[in-house]
């Protein structure tokens, strides 16, 4: 089992170093309206994240995770597979 | 008022503002007369083309136009129908066995764009359960196939080989997976690490490999199947997707294959099955065009020499190129911003040459690209009237520092 705020809190540090507007972080946060990604920075964002997960997370995956509360939900729903 | 064309008001307002009286449109040229592979009359100035993909100089061939000449004779316009049921004529097969000949391959299937060859082929090759791995500066025709598939889909970094491994590694061992590269990327003209692609890919079970060689037909390798065989790799690529509309210099798109099965793809692709044929004119000139190909040393060689040129010419001005050696027929200025290229490229439109605006989305990194591509065509006295053109156009615009 992984405890959710641990994923969060580990999700949140991952998306500092791409924050470059600095916008206040909540799991409604999302990643192309709040902090204005674009195609690369979400690739860019993904590979850090599969590297500290250790999971792999899918373009069609990609598709349905708007919020970083739906990012959460999909990296423990992996972690628990 | 808001209906559905909302959404792209601010690509309006964009655009609106970009084109100030006196600014011409990057994305609205006209040729009106067309009088060689490389000189086109525009808005009445005779202008050098270097934005055409036209590498091979194909398009005014005598023997090609003559094909399309008595195709038109004997076969009429067109098929009106669909290669599954009324559109396969003589041609399309004769097509074919000029692509198995020239590829070396025991399959050649010919779709009716270079477009609909790779949404045709990568929506039907992978299915549900299946993974295809792609390079994240794959064409759009790549990720538009990969859209309409079932499969999953997981993207690298652009020609990273490690990152490749890494991804492979994390799909499970049992699942059946597509790779994707291509040759030479068209956007800066790079071209792939190859060899060490293939070694990794190799590595992990249950893969197989579509290189795309679109920009690299005719003039790579010593039968110009493209960068796999000047590689080395005809024996580990598994599918190659190509285009009449570059080097061969007509319009369809292709795949060829060694696999016995191959020509299941005919009954299983829907963007094959689902549209006209090609014109059999036009599978006419494609044949006799290839078949030309094959023996093209010379423009090949002199492909080569433009390009080397050119890349040379650019780098000693002191433009910042996207490759910092000649690696293809693809040569592209890099540039800041929209102002910079678009006004660079106006300046050389007026001094009568034609390259191409590249701009985000289509871009990787967010970069203003100034796209030439040289043909087998130019002579060494157009390359030197362009590179003069850039000279000017450079400072004109203030990329270059004045003289």
């Amino acid at each position: 089992m992984t405890d959710r705020s641990t994923v969060y809190a580990n999700i949140c540090a991952q998306i500092e170093p791409f924050n470059k507007k600095q916008v206040a972080l909540s799991e409604a946060t999302t990643f192309a309206g709040d902090l204005e990604w674009d195609s690369l920075t979400v690739m860019d964002f993904v590979a850090a994240i599969e590297d500290d997960f250790d999971i792999m997370i899918t373009m069609n995956m990609q598709a349905e995770i708007e919020t970083v509360g739906h990012l959460v939900d999909a990296v423990i729903k992996l972690k628990a597979n | 008022m808001t209906d559905l064309f909302s959404k792209f008001d601010p690509l309006l307002a964009e655009r609106e503002a970009l084109m100030q009286p006196g600014v011409r449109d990057p994305f609205g040229i006209v040729m009106d007369e067309i009088k060689s592979p490389t000189v086109a009359m525009i808005k009445g100035k005779e202008t050098i083309l270097v934005g055409t993909y036209n590498y091979m100089g194909m398009t005014f061939d005598p023997d090609v136009i003559q094909a399309g000449k008595d195709a038109l004779d004997h076969f009429g316009s067109g098929t009106n129908g669909s290669r599954m049921l009324n559109g396969t004529y003589k041609d399309h097969k004769a097509c074919e066995d000029a692509l198995r000949e020239f590829y070396g391959t025991t399959g050649a299937i010919v779709f009716s764009t270079g477009y609909q060859a790779n949404l045709g082929f990568v929506s039907a090759i992978a299915g549900k359960g299946d993974y295809i791995v792609l390079d994240a500066d794959s064409h759009a025709s790549i990720y538009d196939g990969c859209a309409m598939g079932n499969a999953e889909i997981v993207r690298f970094r652009h020609n990273s080989v490690e990152d490749l491994d890494k991804r492979l590694g994390r799909i499970p061992a049992e699942a059946q997976k597509l790779v994707i590269l291509e040759g030479v990327y068209s956007m800066v003209g790079d071209v792939a690490p190859l060899v060490e692609m293939v070694a990794v890919a190799k590595k992990h079970p249950n893969v197989m490999i579509m290189s795309d060689e679109a920009h690299s037909m005719g003039f790579f390798g010593p039968n110009g199947r493209g960068v796999y065989e000047e590689l080395g790799l005809e024996n580990d690529i598994d599918f190659v997707v190509g285009t009449f509309s570059k080097s061969v210099g007509t319009v369809g798109g292709f795949v060829v294959s060694n696999h016995p099965k191959f020509e299941v793809i005919r009954m299983v692709s829907r963007p094959y099955i689902f549209t006209a044929s090609l014109p059999p004119c036009v599978v006419a000139m494609a044949a006799t065009s290839i078949r030309k190909l094959m023996h093209a040393h010379n423009k090949r060689a002199h492909l080569w020499e433009n390009t080397r040129k050119m890349h040379a010419g650019l780098r000693e001005m002191g433009y910042t190129l996207g490759t910092e050696t000649p690696q293809s027929a693809i040569i592209a200025v890099m540039l800041p911003d929209q102002e910079q290229a678009v006004g660079t490229w106006q300046a050389l439109l007026e001094l009568g040459v034609y390259v191409n605006v590249a701009r985000p989305p289509a871009t990787p990194n967010g970069m203003f690209l100034l796209r030439c591509s040289l043909s087998a065509g130019h002579s060494t006295e157009q390359v030197d009237t362009i590179l003069a053109a850039f000279k000017a156009a450079g400072r004109a615009s203030g990329v270059l520092a004045a003289a």
